[in-house]
């Protein structure tokens, strides 16, 4: 430790070339956190999920709807808690630029199932008792800025026509990775309005035990089998990871350019700290002549390239988290939730830790092994 | 009076790890910034070649894509009658009425399925959309039997041919595997139209693609399908049409990738700028015989800046190299226009490449430039005590 104003001052004689090393090792963890954050994110919607939900929807695809009939017939199965349904409304609003999801919804059973959606108690009334009123995610309200008690009107492209509705009530998700710019409705009014076309697009239901739950898919798909339509049950977590699976090896390719970014950072500052080392050499072997060993050399070579690779991370890690947590970010709307999770921080300095032991350990072994009668003649 | 760029080369020669960190430095930025357009490139031409300037697809009007479309019988036959379509080799018309669905099917490696589109499409199809059967024979009609895109056909469990593939309440037997140049259609599964209109959607049609005699006649073909009181329907270009789908996934990966590659750019500069100080100031007595000897420090500052550019250009072809075994490999993404999955391969053009080179050499020009400017401006008396 007492050698730390040595080491502090050999940094400060190239003080650029220190400033652009750290600089670099700053931008590379700050790349490492973002890129890391998205797949962590991603993820995290798949793991919020709740454990005693499962989501059935018709085994042909999830655009093909299922009977209205089946909602008794799925509350009457054993584990089956509660049943509730919702439909995917696919309709533009205004010049159709400004995309936002749009479900029909069992009111009153949708919203006893999730209770991740908090609704103030006067707006819960006044949504579940209008036809027409809407439950706005409170994202989305800013986005779009609209008023509670504002009307809605969206063009159907599924089914067509222009839908008014009036906003009653806003919704605060209480965990963040759930997305708070979708638009909620009545189903009533759409399976009306539809002459009765518009059935169920899944159904969502609650366990009584999340244990059960591989058996409890059984008995109903098994149950559909023969039918007109056939089901396909599966937890809230296995339906989440499949959408995630859906933008492709998003996990592989973040992994990969993570670790290029790593590689490229590793040659700048492993190229500096050896220019640096080669510089010193003379001095170096002043050091050992008066009495510095081999091991406190190799110390202080490793001590200046973890100083600078430390002070690097924490720029660019705390850089990363302050930033994203401060703006908000949620990657245009993809990625509700954005967060740098303490888990990446760690990564991020394990990383860092690796860097300096991979940059520093040439020059240090030099350092140490230096002979000092070669190294006075190589001065002249 | 220019300083010989031999003098550089010698330079770097004579601190060949430090040289090789700065190229490598700059070679994996290279490498990130041509694999990840390489990836955009791949999906985007997938999707642009799936559709000719010569085909037209007739889709409800209003419809933004096939699975919001529908076009009944009678409409179908009104558009194949019009005069504007080309003929095949068999005397019909060159028109493909289609089904189009979105079909769930398992991997073949790991738990979970897949949404897929399921065309439905007639004889006709394989002329209109240039389509050849690589394994096996075409779908017969009256069967249930499906014939699969080359893409799928590794990714997905029951695609061999002779295999057995259940959707839709029925059973399907795969009878052979088609190519179609590359384009998405080499992810969808295609089967009879006529089969696969009363297990999925009834009595209509999505789209309606057709063959145009002539290009040109594009714009009166639409404004007569247009026009038409008896129909409710609106013409594309499919090339248009396919283009348009690629365009925001596109634009996403085009953007990430300039977001990420400018960010590594700016931390490999740092490396260049790092190195080139530390060449200079080695070689300060150097510098200051070259400006003795009479050469103008304009040649000391380009001389340096094309030592820097220079190293930043072995960079940038070991980048390149880097990234081309990429080319080619398949992977996957979702067209979320028709919420199914597109699989495409890479690719790294010669234009990327030299994109590449080109991004790297900027990076050492940049890096070089201070560095360079302090050697130009040495004084001769300062360097030389």
């Amino acid at each position: 430790m007492k050698l730390l104003p040595l080491v502090l001052a050999n940094l400060r004689r190239h003080r650029l070339r220190t400033l652009l090393t750290t600089l670099g090792v700053a931008l590379a963890t700050f790349l490492f956190a973002s890129l890391r954050s998205v797949v962590t994110t991603l993820n995290a919607g798949a793991e919020v999920a709740s454990a005693s939900r499962m989501g059935v929807q018709n085994a042909t695809a999830i655009v093909f709807p299922l009977p209205l009939s089946y909602r008794e017939r799925l509350a009457a199965v054993p584990g089956v808690a509660a049943v509730t349904w919702a439909n995917w409304f696919g309709g533009l609003y205004g010049d159709g630029k400004t995309f936002f999801a749009q479900f029909a919804v069992d009111p009153e059973t949708y919203l006893a199932m999730y209770p991740e959606i908090s609704v103030p108690p006067g707006q819960k009334e006044a949504f579940l008792h209008e036809r027409t009123a809407a439950l706005v995610g409170k994202g989305l309200m800013e986005k779009v800025g609209w008023r509670l008690g504002q009307d809605v009107t969206i063009r159907g492209t599924i089914y067509p026509g222009d839908w008014t509705f009036t906003i009653r009530a806003v919704y605060t998700p209480t965990v963040r990775a759930m997305d708070d710019r979708s638009f909620l409705f009545h189903y009533d009014y759409l399976y009306e309005r539809t002459d009765h076309r518009a059935t169920p697009g899944w159904y969502a239901l609650q366990l009584s035990d999340p244990s059960h739950a591989a058996s409890v898919a059984q008995t109903i798909d098994a149950m559909f089998r023969n039918s007109s339509a056939p089901t396909k049950t599966m937890t809230e977590k296995a339906f989440n990871q499949s959408f995630v699976t859906m933008w492709g090896n998003v996990q592989f390719l973040m992994n990969s350019i993570g670790m290029a970014v790593v590689f490229a950072i590793l040659m700048v500052t492993a190229n500096a700290m050896m220019m640096t080392a080669r510089e010193r050499t003379g001095e170096v072997a002043v050091l050992k002549t008066i009495g510095f060993t081999d091991r406190t050399l190799f110390g202080l070579v490793m001590a200046e390239a973890s100083v600078v690779t430390l002070s690097g991370a924490v720029l660019g890690l705390g850089g990363a988290k302050l930033l994203y947590a401060g703006t908000g970010f949620n990657g245009f709307g993809f990625l509700p939730g954005f967060d740098v999770t303490p888990a990446t921080l760690a990564l991020g300095f394990g990383i860092t830790l690796l860097l300096a032991v991979a940059s520093g350990i040439v020059p240090a072994l030099r350092a140490a092994r230096l002979s000092i009668v070669q190294a006075l003649r190589h001065v002249e | 009076m220019k300083i010989p760029f031999v003098y550089n080369l010698r330079s770097i020669g004579q601190r060949p790890v430090s040289t090789a960190m700065t190229a490598l430095g700059v070679s994996l930025v290279v490498a990130v910034f041509v694999a990840m357009l390489a990836l955009a490139n791949g999906f985007r031409a997938a999707l642009v070649k799936t559709g000719s300037p010569g085909n037209v697809i007739v889709l409800r009007r209003g419809a933004a894509s096939e699975m919001e479309s529908g076009i009944s019988r009678e409409s179908e036959r009104l558009i194949a009658a019009d005069p504007r379509i080309a003929t095949g080799a068999d005397g019909r018309p060159l028109v493909s009425p289609e089904v189009f669905v979105v079909i769930n099917i398992p991997r073949a490696v790991g738990e979970g399925v897949n949404n897929v589109v399921a065309r439905g499409v007639n004889d006709e199809a394989f002329a209109v959309r240039n389509i050849h059967i690589v394994a096996g024979r075409k779908f017969e009609s009256g069967r249930s039997e499906i014939i699969i895109g080359k893409k799928i056909v590794p990714r997905f469990a029951h695609t061999a041919i002779g295999d057995t593939l259940r959707f839709a309440t029925r059973d399907w037997l795969v009878v052979g595997h088609f190519e179609a140049g590359g384009s998405a259609l080499e992810s969808e599964v295609w089967g009879e139209n006529e089969q696969f209109m009363p297990v999925f959607r009834g009595e209509v049609f999505q789209s309606v693609i057709l063959r145009l005699t002539d290009p040109a006649a594009f714009d009166d073909l639409k404004r007569a399908l247009e026009g038409d009181q008896r129909l409710t329907v609106q013409a594309q270009r499919e090339s248009a049409f396919y283009a348009g789908q690629s365009t925001v996934l596109t634009r996403i990966l085009t953007f990430l990738a300039v977001m990420i590659t400018s960010v590594m750019a700016v931390g490999a500069v740092f490396g260049a700028v790092n190195t080139m100080y530390a060449a200079v100031s080695s070689r300060t007595p150097e510098i200051a015989v070259l400006l003795t000897l009479g050469f103008p420090p304009r040649s000391v500052l380009a001389s340096f800046l094309a030592e820097s550019a220079a190293i930043a250009f072995l960079g940038g072809v070991a980048g390149g190299l880097l990234a081309l075994p990429i080319n080619g490999i398949v992977t996957s993404t979702t067209n979320w226009n028709s919420f199914s999955e597109v699989a495409f391969a890479f690719r790294v053009t010669p234009g990327l490449l030299v994109g590449g080179v080109i991004f790297a050499v900027v990076m050492g020009v940049v890096g070089g430039f201070f560095p360079a400017w302090r050697a130009a401006r040495l004084q001769v008396v300062q360097a030389l005590r």
